[in-house]
């Protein structure tokens, strides 16, 4: 895409994001968004995010890390953190409060900014140890340490300790959820279009002939390693703000890691279009499965993981393999134009 | 010295714990390459095996060393055969498969026993009956009760009685053959499939016992047990060497000690990430593990 084309694409998505945040906070005329509905919408954008950041280093780069609520925590705090401290001293300084439309989105971006920076480090202390070998290590490492991040916040009085962090001011929003979840989307697709993409590819596909072909594997495993925490933070700091949805240390654990690992494994492994899907179905499943839980507590993680394992032996690619939604797919099925090449990275498969 | 040999002493019983279910984690990763997520739910349904036998025996009525025996074996028994019938299947269906779908085979599983575990059994926390009386020995202000010190005993024999099946036996020689090369070793004429499923009865069988000892020591058990317990027994397996047997031991005993030296300091809210961060450092530096020596992966 040119320029020209991007600043439109950009400016649009905006508009469109700006005009239904309109609708969600005060609705169209008569019609008002059932809050309820609107909750779990915003959650929709929220797992889009964690499952298509996850999907950059489990997916594309082949790896496997059962972590990533150890980073959303990382991210999430340190973002919650900076509001709740520092907010309005920042809010003020652009004469505006939090409550404020610019306050709150001035308040939003450096959050999220320090937030995605924070898991961005901590990716990096991670990564590099465990990185630098092959198998399963760094399994283990990213399970070990999204451990240790909860056992440290269960200590930090500051932020809420075991009962969580409900001093968090409630400064996310439709437009900036589904903004971060657009952002996740193009930044993991054009990685995996770009050569670094292939090169991930590449390391997926045999690490050692990766190697012998001039990639410096462990770089790149840990770059992208790197930016998928990041974009695990950012989903981190949007659902800490959220209103009446405070981080607990407790919801922050193996589960939840288990959980974006079942969303990107249902949708299809190495698929953006399938994390994203996948995360869509496992918000709203569990929402519609909420009375059958109650009755049968616990029945829910069961079905999870009869789910796991049988897609693995019946269907390890997932509902979708690395099936891509895309523009040109779109135009042949809606003007029965035969498509132009291989799309996305599904070529580099077959 | 007095409290320094009593850490010593609470430690090594922990470590005895953590080492019991690090072989079988050890064992069954030297042979498949696979990291069992679900063993530690084992070592979980290992207890819940014992707590029911040895309420069916009624032990708590009347505690004896021949019952507390066969209540042991008997969940020893159990679990073996559900090793078995896990890796039939779920692990044997998708061994053929990439390392990760095993890898996220075995995270169901152990979901599934977790979860499972807590629609049968009830998510609340039981109590193990008393099946031995419990005795304190005192060694000159040194004091150690008669579970921990059946504990560290089992332990010892258990990883002498391995080492003389891998090292000795027929079975043994065609578990490590297996374990240097899967298909090379079925070309031989060994039967893998059931060198694979006597490994995986044999981890389970040890983390059983393991259950049962420390549902003696700690009488409560829930469904969640295994878990941490399960995670820091691999990292245990990890730290001593993945796939050696004494590695196994060593690292389970270290995280033990240190674990309950942490616990006595003013920082004892931090012990559960002791562990991690062990894990973390020993990669840094010795990613091979104490014990382990590292290998030269040949295209």
């Amino acid at each position: 895409m040119r320029l020209p084309r991007k600043l439109l694409a950009i400016g649009l998505g905006t508009a469109v994001l700006v005009a239904l945040n309109q609708v969600f906070e005060h609705g169209f005329g008569n019609f008002q968004i059932n809050p309820y509905y609107a909750r779990i919408i915003n959650l929709i954008g929220i797992n889009v995010t964690l499952a298509v950041s996850l999907n950059l280093i489990n997916g594309l780069a082949g790896q496997f890390s059962i972590g990533h609520a150890g980073f959303m925590a990382v991210g999430g705090y340190t973002a919650t953190y900076f509001t709740v401290y520092h907010g309005q001293a920042l809010a003020a300084l652009a004469g505006s409060t939090l409550n404020d439309a610019v306050g709150g989105s001035l308040a939003m971006v450096v959050s999220l900014t320090l937030g995605a920076s924070a898991a961005a480090l901590a990716g990096l202390v991670v990564g590099i140890p465990s990185l630098r070998l092959r198998g399963d290590y760094l399994a283990i490492v990213t399970l070990g340490f999204s451990e240790i991040i909860r056992v440290l916040i269960l200590n930090i009085p500051a932020v809420g300790g075991a009962t969580g962090f409900t001093d968090a001011i409630p400064i996310t929003n439709f437009f900036w959820i589904f903004a971060m979840a657009m952002v996740t989307i193009v930044v993991v697709r054009n990685i995996a279009t770009s050569t670094f993409g292939h090169a991930l590819a590449t390391i997926r596909g045999d690490e050692i002939a990766a190697e012998a072909m001039g990639i410096n594997t462990t770089r790149h495993k840990v770059l992208a390693f790197v930016i998928s925490a990041a974009l695990a933070g950012v989903a981190g700091g949007l659902s800490g703000q959220l209103f009446a949805n405070p981080l607990n240390p407790q919801n922050l654990n193996f589960v939840k890691s288990i959980e974006v690992i079942v969303m990107i494994v249902l949708g299809g492994i190495g698929s953006i279009t399938g994390a994203t899907v996948g995360a869509t179905i496992l918000t709203v499943l569990p929402e519609a499965l909420r009375s059958f839980d109650r009755q049968f507590p616990g029945l829910r993680m069961v079905v999870y993981a009869l789910l796991l394992i049988l897609m693995m032996i019946f269907r390890p690619q997932g509902l979708l393999g690395r099936w891509e939604l895309t523009w040109s797919w779109l135009g042949s099925r809606l003007w029965r134009r035969p498509a132009a090449g291989p799309a996305g990275t599904a070529g580099l498969d077959r | 010295m007095e409290t320094f040999f009593q850490q010593l002493i609470n430690g090594l019983s922990l470590g005895a714990i953590y080492a019991l279910i690090a072989l079988g984690y050890t064992m069954v990763y030297g042979v498949l390459r696979l990291i069992n997520f679900a063993h530690g739910d084992v070592y979980m349904l290992g207890a819940f095996a014992g707590y029911f036998l040895a309420n069916a025996l009624q032990l708590d009525a009347n505690p004896s060393v021949v019952g507390t025996i066969a209540v042991t074996i008997g969940s020893m028994a159990i679990c073996a055969g559900i090793g078995v019938l896990i890796e039939r299947f779920a692990y044997r269906p998708v061994r053929h498969h990439s390392r990760l779908t095993s890898l996220i085979t075995a995270i169901g599983v152990s979901l599934l026993l977790e979860y499972g575990g807590q629609v049968v059994f009830g998510a609340t926390p039981r109590f193990f009956p008393q099946m031995i009386r419990s005795r304190i020995y005192s060694f000159g202000g040194v004091q150690i009760t008669n579970q921990s010190l059946l504990i560290i005993v089992v332990a010892v024999i258990v990883m002498f009685g391995l080492e003389f099946v891998v090292h000795r036996t027929k079975i043994g020689k065609a578990m490590r053959a297996t374990s240097f090369n899967l298909s090379v070793a079925k070309l031989m004429g060994i039967n893998t499939d059931f060198v694979i499923a006597f490994t995986f009865a044999l981890g389970s069988a040890l983390a059983a016992a393991g259950g049962v000892m420390v549902a003696l020591a700690i009488p409560r058990i829930d469904p969640l047990m295994g878990l941490m317990t399960g995670l820091k027994a691999f990292v245990a397996a990890v730290l001593g060497g993945i796939g050696n047997i004494p590695g196994a031991m060593v690292g389970g005993v270290l995280i033990g000690l240190m674990e309950t030296w942490l616990g006595a300091t003013a920082y004892s809210t931090y012990r559960d990430a002791v562990a991690f961060s062990v894990l973390i450092l020993i990669l840094l530096f010795r990613p091979a593990g104490i014990l382990g020596t590292a290998t030269i992966e040949k295209v």
